[in-house]
């Protein structure tokens, strides 16, 4: 869900806001507010997917799956070594295999133009076009030929040798590499209020520790795929992807076209998670090949291809300081988090972002550096820095809870801020609180007793823990266009994408109260470039900015229609376009807020451990869908279990690659491993968007490894520090309590 | 060996005989998206650890992309495309649509062909690993979430679906046992299909 936005990873500051003036201003002269809540009343109500038939009956195809008269298969080969530069490319004898078409290498691949970027210069796109190789596993030939097994063998036979340099991929806090980003002036990595280091030592109570988490990749279950054609003059695309408009944008900017020479659909897209929200290398190879050969070409990645190719969570190390009074009070709050990116571009990770907002403190510091290893691209990955960020904060305020004799919740409640804690900008809507009563009374917090290690359950160690959540709820510029067709239905045309947020659905919801017309009438076309700018479906600011828009263009359209007797042939169209209002937005911070919580069971004499329930209860805003919103949180809090449990990238230093890079040795969570879980929301108005939407495809993964790791101490009195929470590392820790199997560290 | 020979051969897919040329080492999931165009059964991971690729062989589940298409001539696929009748969709497709069990719907073809076979496997009595006594004299085990969940969990859903998927196949399941049980067929270890649900098996999952 999560991708490049204009504002993360950002400081909250950052994200496009309205100042109270503006807001205040812009809920008198626009209706926006009351547009969608029109008297069709489907907004609020639950709505079953309505591509769901497509998809439970294999109907719907995805970018991969489009036939094409002519086409041509593409097989990547990618880089063995993790530092160098290409020496040879056997090309020869590979042209020579059956069906063999074309070997595309640096020395013959058309060249791009460089500096392009969605975010600025993204070294990741120049594919193919020098002999540098920054990391194993990246694009150093692509295969094409007529069949996909003639391309696949022909790329497997490919032989490249290389000039191999010295690498280094070991990460660590110390790394002597690590240095202050230069995030940009909407990025910012440092933040400082009061003096930390005396506060610290002026407090009762004082928290130091780091935490780690490893790299985590996005796995979404549908590989990146594209397919590329030229028609009629233009370069026509059918890909994978979390915004078609940005992705034809740039692919036009790469090959040297104009805008308009190029188009991208994404009709249906198998997961993201942000690895789709930039554009990857299969596109552009594609596109390549699709224009040495003038005939279609379709590029998949493989399962492995994708953990070196679409970004990935880099690994964090995060000290935390926390300083309090005796009553939990904080004095002082300091976040230090470091992480790392490759050596073509710098991708920070923002973990310290959560520090900035949850909690206030009388000094408060965040500091962010970032080490240049030889390994892939970092990217956005699913709440990029709140969730690794949230693991290390709220498992620190979790310890001091412990220190402090307080129920989490009750610290929790003492350092309630009232404005943004590093900011002092006031929060557009702030509903953690009920939050933390609501999803208390519903998980049967309150009858909890702290003491760690008081609940047995045969051979299971029983603990109960829970955690804050919070996710920046941003809006970015988006453009939509409704046509009323003379037969009475209207359709809607907007550059969105599907992701599997249940976005078409939800603008469709959102289109028939603008409207006021019955759902059944309104069509909502999405995910096609040519249907003008609009944002990714990434960052939660997705369904808030293009509901915005949406709603816009249906007040344009109404307006027109009031002045039409009768709507011709061609339909009435309205655009509409939120750029300047989007950009009026200052002086505000907007978040979805959340509370977490964890029943774990623990096995000390195996290590296991296993998650019984989970209860998340959520601020965002809105809620469009309650049918689909429930899935999407649900969703973020399983990764969140898997975050804590399983997913853990490993990488070897003697090659510079990932040893586990497939779905066998990158553990996600499957069936088995998740329990009940439950997701609600509380009443959350905020119109500072003016459709009340604040996105929430990001919050359900936040908080839940510090609400699971919080839940094992409970039940074992020992800390996991470190994710995931693996079964040797509880073995080696054991438990540290009397009694129990061994009566401390179990070693077999 | 020739990397280029090839076969011809006859694939029997959703009661339908395809008559094609494949290179032998073209897999049943190929076969299935790039030469006869069901691209319903879905590519996750090419090598047998996510179950994307989930179709039934024989009426048994089976990995797609682990399956040479010249091995499957003379059995029996069922894809994703076979498994409504007409415009009526399976009862699990029905249950996974009005449950949403499913987000991006990539894994859904695999998870939907799988619920299929797990609700005959069970009804036919066999065991899982979370099964808690084997014993045939005990009957089938109720189908209950811990069995669903144990059962379902070679379909990876990076989503998250599963607490509706869990849902939807209990749904499934007790439509699949009321109507067995309105047939009157309550033979304890018929064949695939034939089995009957413990009373007590479904009712209070299906409400959670």
């Amino acid at each position: 869900m999560t991708a490049p936005t204009v504002s993360a990873p950002s400081t909250p500051m950052a994200v496009p806001s309205v100042s109270a003036a503006t807001a205040a201003a812009g809920t008198t002269t626009s209706p926006a507010p009351t547009r969608t809540a029109g008297s069709s009343g489907a907004v609020g109500t639950s709505r079953t997917r309505l591509e769901g038939r497509a998809k439970v009956t294999g109907a719907a195809r995805y970018a991969g799956e489009v036939p094409f008269a002519e086409l041509a298969y593409g097989w990547l080969a990618t880089s063995t070594v993790a530092r160098g530069r290409i020496r040879s490319i056997g090309a020869e004898p590979v042209l020579a295999m059956p069906g063999v078409l074309a070997v595309l290498h640096h020395e013959n691949a058309p060249r791009l133009k460089p500096g392009v970027g969605m975010m600025g210069p993204d070294a990741t796109l120049q594919i193919l076009q020098d002999d540098r190789v920054p990391h194993v596993g990246w694009p150093v030939a692509l295969v094409v030929a007529e069949t996909p097994e003639q391309a696949r063998a022909a790329a497997e036979a490919l032989v490249v040798t290389y000039d191999e340099e010295p690498h280094d991929v070991g990460f660590s806090s110390g790394h002597p590499g690590l240095h202050t980003p230069d995030g940009g002036p909407r990025a910012r990595t440092d933040t400082e209020k009061g003096d930390i280091e005396a506060e610290l030592a002026a407090s009762a109570v004082v928290v130091d520790e780091e935490y780690t988490t490893p790299e985590e990749y996005h796995t979404a279950m549908e590989p990146h795929a594209a397919v590329a054609r030229w028609e009629d003059g233009r370069l026509e695309v059918i890909d994978s992807n979390q915004g078609s408009h940005a992705v034809a944008q740039d692919l036009a900017k790469l090959f040297f076209l104009d805008a308009t020479s190029v188009r991208v659909r994404s009709e249906h897209v198998g997961g993201a998670f942000g690895s789709k929200g930039l554009m990857r290398p299969h596109l552009i190879v594609a596109a390549m090949a699709a224009t040495m050969l003038d005939r279609p070409v379709r590029v998949v990645l493989t399962r492995r291809q994708l953990f070196s190719m679409v970004g990935f969570r880099p690994a964090t190390a995060q000290r935390i300081r926390l300083g309090a009074e005796p009553g939990g009070r904080l004095r002082a709050l300091d976040h230090d988090a470091t992480s790392f990116s490759s050596t073509i571009n710098e991708y920070v990770e923002q973990s310290a972002q959560p520090s900035r907002v949850v909690y206030a403190a009388d000094a408060l510091r965040t500091r962010t550096r970032v080490v240049r290893l030889d390994v892939p691209t970092p990217s956005f990955m699913r709440a990029p820095g709140w969730a690794p960020g949230s693991f290390a904060i709220e498992s620190a305020m979790d310890e001091l809870a412990e220190k402090t004799g307080l129920d989490p919740i009750t610290l929790r409640l003492r350092n309630e801020p009232e404005v943004g804690p590093a900011s002092g900008l006031p929060f557009s809507s702030r509903n953690l609180i009920p939050c933390f009563e609501e999803g208390a009374r519903r998980f049967g917090w309150t009858d909890r007793d702290p003491r760690p290690g008081t609940r047995r359950d045969g051979r299971w160690l029983l603990g109960t823990g829970m955690a804050a959540a919070a996710h920046s709820a941003g809006t970015a510029p988006s453009s939509a266009s409704i046509t009323a067709e003379a037969d009475g239905t209207f359709t809607v045309r907007i550059a969105a994408a599907d992701i599997g947020t249940g976005a078409r659905t939800a603008l469709t919801q959102i289109a028939a109260d603008a409207l006021e017309t019955p759902l059944k009438t309104v069509r909502v076309k999405i995910a096609d470039s040519d249907f003008g700018p609009a944002f990714l479906a990434g960052g939660s600011m997705g369904t808030a900015s293009w509901a915005w828009a949406v709603t816009e263009a249906a007040a344009a359209l109404r307006e027109k229609l009031a002045l039409v007797d009768q709507i011709p042939g061609e339909g009435t169209t309205a655009r509409a376009d939120t750029t300047e209002l989007v950009m009026a937005m200052r002086g505000q911070e907007r978040y979805a807020f959340g509370a977490q919580f964890a029943e774990v069971a623990v096995d000390v004499a195996s290590g296991e451990v296993r998650v019984r329930r989970m209860l998340g209860t959520f601020a965002v805003g809105r809620v469009v869908n309650p049918l689909t919103a429930r899935s999407q949180l649900i969703g973020g809090m399983i990764m969140g279990l898997s975050m804590a449990l399983h997913e853990e990238g490993i990488r070897d230093t003697a090659s510079g690659g990932l040893v586990n890079g497939d779905l066998a040795g990158y553990h996600v969570a499957s069936n088995a491993d998740v329990p009940v879980i439950e997701a609600g929301w509380v009443d959350d108005p905020d119109t500072y968007n003016p459709t009340g939407i604040k996105g929430l495809g990001e919050i359900g993964i936040v908080g839940v490894a510090a609400a699971i790791a919080n839940a094992v101490w409970h039940a074992t009195g020992i800390r996991h520090r470190s994710l995931p929470i693996r079964l040797d590392r509880v073995l080696t820790a054991g438990t540290a309590i009397e009694n129990s199997i061994g009566g401390g560290a179990v070693t077999y | 060996m020739n990397p280029t020979k090839s076969s011809a051969i006859s694939l029997r897919v959703n009661g339908e005989t395809h008559s094609l040329t494949v290179d032998n080492r073209t897999t049943l999931l190929d076969a299935l998206r790039e030469h006869i165009d069901l691209t319903g059964t879905k590519k996750g991971c090419d090598q047998g650890q996510c179950g994307a690729c989930t179709v039934l062989l024989d009426g048994r589940r089976a990995n797609s992309c682990l399956q040479l298409a010249v091995a499957a001539e003379g059995r029996a696929v069922t894809t994703i495309e076979g498994m409504a009748d007409g415009e009526r969709l399976h009862p699990v497709q029905q249950a996974f649509l009005d449950f949403d069990g499913y987000q991006c719907g990539y894994c859904t073809p695999g998870q939907v062909c799988s619920a299929v076979a797990v609700i005959e496997e069970h009804a036919a009595g066999w065991p899982s690993a979370a099964t808690a006594d084997i014993r045939p004299e005990t009957g089938p085990p109720p189908l209950d979430d811990n069995e669903i969940r144990e059962r379902m969990s070679g379909n990876l859903c990076r989503c998250g679906a599963y607490v509706s998927i869990v849902r939807a196949v209990a749904e499934a399941a007790a439509q699949a046992a009321a109507v067995r049980e309105s047939a009157g067929d309550t033979t304890p270890d018929g064949g695939s299909g034939s089995g009957t649900v413990p009373a007590g098996g479904s009712g209070a999952r299906v409400t959670a």
